[in-house]
């Protein structure tokens, strides 16, 4: 088998290009912790941009791209686009490259006031009002989420771009890995507010594991009936519209469709009182 | 396994509650994995043990749609719960199992496709609904079939992992708010197909024998003649059980009434709850649906093809290049209610529901399969049969 | 091996119960049309070839190492051992894969599986194969057959509709079908170009052109779900009996042999039920969407 069936820019190794926008560089830091598979992957492409593991710059073109981090100022919106012209395939990895992040909650709010809140000299922030995901300003060609993303679903992506076949990512629920690794569902023993029936799997199940309840790291599953879950956290469960929208809106608060579901809870919250 | 029922094989004896020990380490000397029920994180779940003291002993359930807890029972009786979303089903069938690994070598394939050997099994305390799923399954999986219903031959794992096991069932004198064997004729008592049965008293357990090594391991164990009052008591407990099942579903005309149900505006009521989640076909012990799927080492160029449980509740699960075929959350709960309870009898000759409860429980939200049966069957409408009639012969008269 | 049940059809090589493909060489690929290409596959096992035993309207499934596996149905002629064509349109990653493989590739095939068009039935009748697009692909080999066995039936009516003259499948064979006279060959297109001057217009307008006698008509059809809808339900409505109108299907399928559960249609296993059902045996749910 050839080593890769990508389409290279150069003819050589295929070359790949990880960037950072607004974000913690968790998920840079996935792609390091590889270790072993790390290796194997250095030996399949050539890492060219990656400032977060070696110094040395190769000019673009990349033929991958791996993108993390929200769009969150106006440096930042200049330079994707750029870097879309400079990669062949551009895949945004993380909550914050795929949905605005855990930052896209300011899109709720006045970043004025926080910014004058937190920087002592606040003229020198340049920030745009909203976080937003990479998606939102330029196309791109894979969505790998999670907080952080998962180190196997990683590894995974890169494989199958490298040898030209879908990535194996599934889109089902959270509780189909949950139930197959066998661990009790904790809504069912515990009453806990679980998202994992309305979240995308891929983490293999973290949360349930140590018997917390999934908070939709990896955002909406394909198709999440987020109202019927949220009747019984509601009816069931004696929780309130505001908690509802809070569980709703955390790290892929900004990617509908649990984006429009927070905001109709927030009116519901609202017309309570 | 049990093709055997010779006479002697149905005695009943007494059993102490102290024999538990001896029983389990008997097994484990034996050689088995013995596997029973277990608390963890909050559920009995059916783990591999090596003493009886690992057992859920003293610890009942409180069962209802979406909604399970433990709760302090009887320090006594080490069987006063019933199922938690574990079955046998995992050790037959794991949820993820690598089928083999192929390199290409020229115009040959190198390939190992070594079947990991299953160990062997001993299931303690299994219920009749399990035993029944596992008859179930073993039609699916190919090791009990007939002309009419064989499609394949028996998948090799399921096949070894199955005939090696020994069963030690106890009937149920506690059914659980969402049980309803009953219903579905699987219980609360085995009828066969196991090596023991226990029914439990405070002070032992009432034992029957289903196989030759049923009788053998027996023949190891303190076991006494039981006593008129003894078969008395246990006869009159799985009487009551009978009585105390949580729900139950009428099932004649049932599948008659699903097959003409296509159009049924139930469908669409029980879609705005269900979230597609697939909890129940991950829970249900007769579920099989699976997907082979790829993965690639890419400094060795080998690969890997492994077998995980699937669900119908995914797109990918019946996707074409026009996308998934099941589109919508209707059609898939349509396709699974559909599929346990009218049209497995068409493919294995069987009911593919044990009345086991698990998917009522396990529902995040509760759905009950009995009542949304239920609705369907007595709501037969016109239009809920709609579905064949796309052609219409209008000279026919 | 065990032969299935009720139904006299070839059985897997590979196994009913084997995920592990037969590699086999591909030999020729012929270009269909923009997206789609014949591929000629040879099984490398010189005993499996030649013991290989299939019958028209089965598939196969074909894998790329590696990559994944591709329920393809078998286009070549079914009494012609050695090499089997398949049909594919590129358009997903198994079947990108395959093509990127190209001529001297070596993938893996597991089959042949599922059950095949009725020709044990076929004697005495008349018999109309409608297809749509890439759905000829499943209908050619019941059309060698039928070539080499004319006698056994009267009238033999070929309908055939696809985009654009460009999207032909065996565009010459086609032709030679239509000249030659031994079938009743016609195709149409959807949209024409200057220099076509046959039929424009969506495949079941060609049915009007057919005076069917009922009572010794079979029907063939396999083509999208509109096509086997307007198909089946045209001849139904002159009195063909549901049970001599038969269509192909598609679903996706994982194992071939009726395990994994994926290509099921109501009570059916497309793959081992199927893919060719009598219009008869799907009636209840054939109207029925998501069934």
């Amino acid at each position: 088998m050839p080593a890769h069936n990508l389409p290279t820019n150069s003819g050589a190794k295929p070359t790949l290009a990880v960037f950072k926008f607004s974000s913690c560089d968790g998920c840079q830091l996935q792609l390091l912790n590889l270790e072993d598979e790390l290796l194997t992957l250095v030996g399949a492409v050539e890492i060219a941009y990656f400032l977060e593991a070696r110094r040395r710059v190769l000019p673009p073109p990349y033929d991958i791209g791996l993108v993390e981090g929200s769009i969150s100022t106006p440096e930042e919106e200049r330079r994707i686009r750029q870097v879309r012209r400079d990669c062949r395939y551009l895949v945004s990895i993380g909550a914050c490259a795929t949905s605005g992040g855990i930052q896209a909650l300011r899109n709720w709010a006045d970043v004025d006031e926080f910014i004058r809140c937190v920087y002592p000299s606040p003229e020198y922030i340049k920030s745009l009002e909203t976080a937003t995901p990479i998606a939102a300003h330029v196309f791109v060609d894979f969505e790998l989420r999670g907080c952080p993303v998962n180190a196997e679903q990683l590894v995974e992506l890169l494989s199958a771009l490298l040898l030209g076949r879908k990535p194996n990512i599934p889109t089902h629920s959270v509780c189909i890995e949950c139930k197959r690794r066998g661990y009790p569902c904790v809504l069912v023993t515990k009453g806990e507010p679980c998202l994992g029936p309305i979240t995308q799997a891929g983490c293999g199940a973290l949360c349930p594991r140590c018997e917390r309840a999934c908070y939709g790291c990896f955002g909406p599953m394909e198709q999440p009936n987020i109202r019927s879950l949220a009747n019984q956290l509601k009816n069931e469960q004696g929780r309130t519209n505001r908690e509802v929208k809070l569980a709703l809106r955390q790290f892929n608060g900004y990617m509908e469709p649990f984006k429009q579901a927070g905001d109709y809870y927030e009116r519901l919250e609202q017309k309570e009182t | 396994m049990s093709d055997t029922t010779a006479p002697l094989i149905h005695k009943q004896s007494f059993l102490p509650k102290d024999a538990m020990n001896a029983l389990v380490r008997r097994l484990v000397d034996e050689g088995y994995t013995v596997i029973g029920p277990q608390v963890h994180d909050g559920a009995i779940m059916m783990r591999p043990l090596t003493t009886a003291d690992e057992l859920a002993k003293g610890v009942c359930d409180e069962q209802d749609g979406g909604r399970y807890r433990l709760t302090d029972g009887d320090s006594e009786m080490y069987f006063d719960n019933v199922v938690g979303p574990d079955s046998p089903k995992r050790y037959f069938f794991p949820p993820q199992q690598k089928l083999f690994t192929l390199t290409i070598k020229g115009e040959r394939f190198q390939v190992d496709d070594t079947t990991p050997k299953p160990p062997k099994y001993a299931f303690i305390g299994i219920r009749a609904c399990e035993l029944a799923a596992i008859k179930i399954q073993d039609r699916v999986f190919g090791i009990d079939v007939d002309q009419q219903t064989f499609r394949c031959e028996s998948d090799q794992y399921y096949r070894r992992a199955r005939q090696n096991a020994l069963f030690i069932v106890v009937n149920c004198t506690r059914p659980a708010g969402t049980c309803f064997c009953v219903s579905m004729e699987t219980g609360p008592e085995a009828i066969d197909s196991f090596d023991l049965s226990l029914t439990e008293l405070r002070e032992g357990f009432i034992v029957r024998t289903g196989t030759e090594k049923g009788v053998a391991l027996l023949g190891q164990l303190p076991a006494r003649e039981a006593t008129s009052a003894e078969l008395e008591l246990a006869s009159m407990k799985l009487r009551r059980a009978r009585d105390q099942m949580g729900r139950r579903l009428d099932t004649r005309g049932l599948k008659e009434a699903l097959d003409k149900s296509m159009e049924h505006p139930r469908w669409d009521e029980v879609a705005d709850r269900c979230l597609s989640c697939a909890n129940c076909t991950m829970v249900c012990p007769t579920c099989f649906c699976s997907t082979v799927s790829d993965t690639n080492d890419l400094a060795t160029g080998q690969v890997t093809r492994t077998r995980f449980w699937e669900s119908c509740f995914t797109h990918q699960f019946s996707y074409t290049t026009t996308g998934p075929v099941r589109s919508t959350i209707r059609g898939r709960y349509r396709h699974w209610l559909c599929h346990k309870l009218a049209t497995w009898w068409d493919q294995f000759d069987t009911s593919g529901c044990v009345g086991c409860g698990r998917c009522i429980t396990w529902c995040p939200v509760g759905i009950d399969l009995t009542e949304e049966a239920t609705a369907i069957r007595e709501q037969q409408t016109e239009a809920s049969d709609r579905s064949g009639r796309g052609f219409v012969d209008e000279w026919a008269e | 091996m065990t032969q299935l049940g009720s139904t006299d059809r070839p059985a897997p090589f590979c196994g009913l119960d084997t995920w592990l493909p037969l590699p086999a060489r591909i030999t020729r690929v012929d270009q269909e049309n923009f997206n789609t290409r014949t591929f000629h596959v040879q099984i490398v096992d010189d005993a499996v070839r030649s013991s290989y035993r299939w019958l028209p309207g089965q598939f196969n499934m074909l894998y790329a190492p590696g990559i994944g596996e591709a329920a393809i149905s078998i286009s070549s002629d079914c009494e012609q051992g050695g090499v089997l064509e398949h049909t594919i349109r590129v358009v997903g990653s198994v079947t990108r894969a395959i093509d990127r493989l190209g001529e001297g590739g070596v993938i893996g095939l597991r089959g042949p599986f599922g059950r095949g068009w009725p020709v044990d039935q076929i004697d005495g009748h008349d018999v109309v194969m409608v297809a749509g697009g890439i759905g000829l692909a499943p209908i050619r080999p019941l059309v060698y057959w039928v070539l080499r066995h004319r006698e056994r039936c009267h009238r033999v009516i070929l309908l055939y509709g696809c985009r654009t003259p460009d999207d032909q499948v065996y565009a010459d064979e086609l032709k030679a079908w239509e000249s030659d006279g031994v079938i009743d060959a016609l195709v149409t297109v959807d949209n024409a170009a200057q220099d076509w001057v046959g039929p424009v217009g969506v495949v079941t307008n060609l049915l009007r052109r057919v005076r069917v006698n009922a009572e010794r008509t079979m029907v063939m059809a396999c083509g999208p779900k509109m096509l086997n809808r307007a198909a089946a339900w045209n001849f139904l409505q002159l009195h063909v009996p549901a049970s001599r109108v038969f269509l192909s299907l598609e679903r996706n399928m994982n194992c071939g042999f009726g395990r994994c559960g994926h290509c099921q249609y109501g009570s059916k296993f497309v793959c081992t039920d199927g893919p060719v059902f009598a219009f008869s045996e799907i009636a209840d749910i054939f109207a029925s969407e998501e069934a």
